[in-house]
């Protein structure tokens, strides 16, 4: 099996959640209500959990560092995540649309990865597929209840939603390896795991009364799978590596 | 939400994408319970407010069943909870000194075993 293709995958998808487990926990204890403020921390929690047990794959298989190694002691140009997952947690608004969009394909991606030929991923999918269920089905809830509440409410999903989709579009940025990815069946791709999602999300959208923006260049999120990041990454990492930072070889 | 359990509504998973949407000025009080392992009774574990079931549902999730085991989750709304007043609490009062309702009340372990040995049962 190719090696990098793997690990390509890999990398992205622990960065991914990696970033958006730490974006998200930024909530904590600000949260719009004591019992939102709860779940959306545990569910940043299970990100946090899903990257470790990615980079867990990457370090037992193919050599990489120990999982706080590769969490803690990367540089930036390193990251592979999309820029998606870096922006500031903005509003709540943006921040439930943004879990609402990327765990729709989270969800789809690791439904199929339970099927994949490299059998760790295919195991781990099948370990977190109840996590993640639940995390759409909160985002979901969510969306709904504020879709259909006041008008502002409605007004700020609506506006959430132009603003997050194209950034969205950036989780299905293709690698190097992408064919090898498929071709060796790894994974089913990225240009049909979008076709799957735009299809899903459409459906919910329109039955909360909502629309999708149109977008022409759906390239402009693109680069983060290379290593190209938005300003917002560095910032992020230097905050999550502070303590480890203070001392690079203390042991934990 | 119907499921063949007529008593009982159930969230469905796949129906969360439509349906009706409760909106209500003020959030709900719902009371949550909680259920370790099938079969296992459904015990009180506290509140949750919501403005929906659905709502309370997936906060009473990860409020209440974050930790260790869970099989399922109830809800139900506060003021569907029918009890007795507190000041009639001495309605029970005595119920504790009724101890030959009690399994241990009753001493027949010599019994037991004066049959066992008569029977020529393993002791």
């Amino acid at each position: 099996m190719n090696q990098q293709a793997i690990k390509e995958l890999l990398f992205k998808m622990a960065d991914d959640a990696l970033i958006i487990g730490h974006r998200n926990s930024e909530w904590t204890g600000i949260g719009p209500m004591l019992e939102e403020d709860l779940a959306f921390s545990s569910m940043a929690q299970d990100k946090i959990g899903h990257a470790q047990a990615l980079y867990k794959i990457l370090n037992e298989n193919f050599g990489e560092a120990e999982p706080d190694s590769l969490a803690f002691k990367r540089d930036e140009k390193s990251f592979t995540c999309c820029h998606f997952v870096e922006l500031p947690i903005g509003e709540y608004d943006f921040s439930l649309v943004r879990h609402f969009l990327f765990d729709h394909a989270e969800l789809i991606r690791y439904e199929y990865l339970t099927q994949s030929s490299f059998l760790p991923l295919a195991q781990l999918a099948k370990k977190v597929k109840g996590e993640i269920k639940y995390h759409v089905l909160h985002a979901d809830t969510f969306l709904k209840q504020l879709a259909h509440g006041s008008e502002e409410s409605k007004a700020r999903m609506q506006s959430a939603l132009n603003n997050a989709f194209p950034f969205a579009l950036g989780i299905f940025e293709k690698g190097v390896f992408e064919n090898d990815v498929i071709n060796e069946a790894i994974f089913i791709g990225e240009d049909a795991l979008q076709k799957e999602w735009l299809n899903k999300i459409q459906t919910i959208v329109n039955n909360f009364g909502l629309s999708l923006p149109t977008v022409k260049d759906t390239a402009t999120a693109f680069g983060g799978r290379k290593g190209y990041h938005t300003e917002f990454l560095k910032p992020l990492l230097e905050e999550m590596c502070e303590v480890t930072n203070l001392d690079l070889t203390a042991e934990w | 939400m119907n499921s063949l359990d007529p008593r009982i509504k159930r969230l469905d998973l796949k129906n969360t994408e439509e349906g009706e949407v409760h909106t209500n000025s003020h959030l709900i009080t719902y009371e949550v319970f909680h259920q370790e392992k099938r079969g296992k009774q459904v015990m009180h574990v506290g509140i949750v407010h919501a403005p929906s079931p659905e709502m309370a549902l997936i906060l009473a999730k990860e409020q209440y069943a974050r930790r260790g085991k869970t099989t399922n989750l109830w809800i139900a709304k506060s003021s569907d909870i029918f009890t007795f007043n507190s000041e009639d609490e001495d309605i029970f009062e005595t119920t504790p000194d009724k101890t030959f309702r009690d399994p241990g009340f009753y001493k027949v372990r010599d019994r037991i075993e004066a049959f066992q040995k008569r029977n020529n049962l393993k002791v």
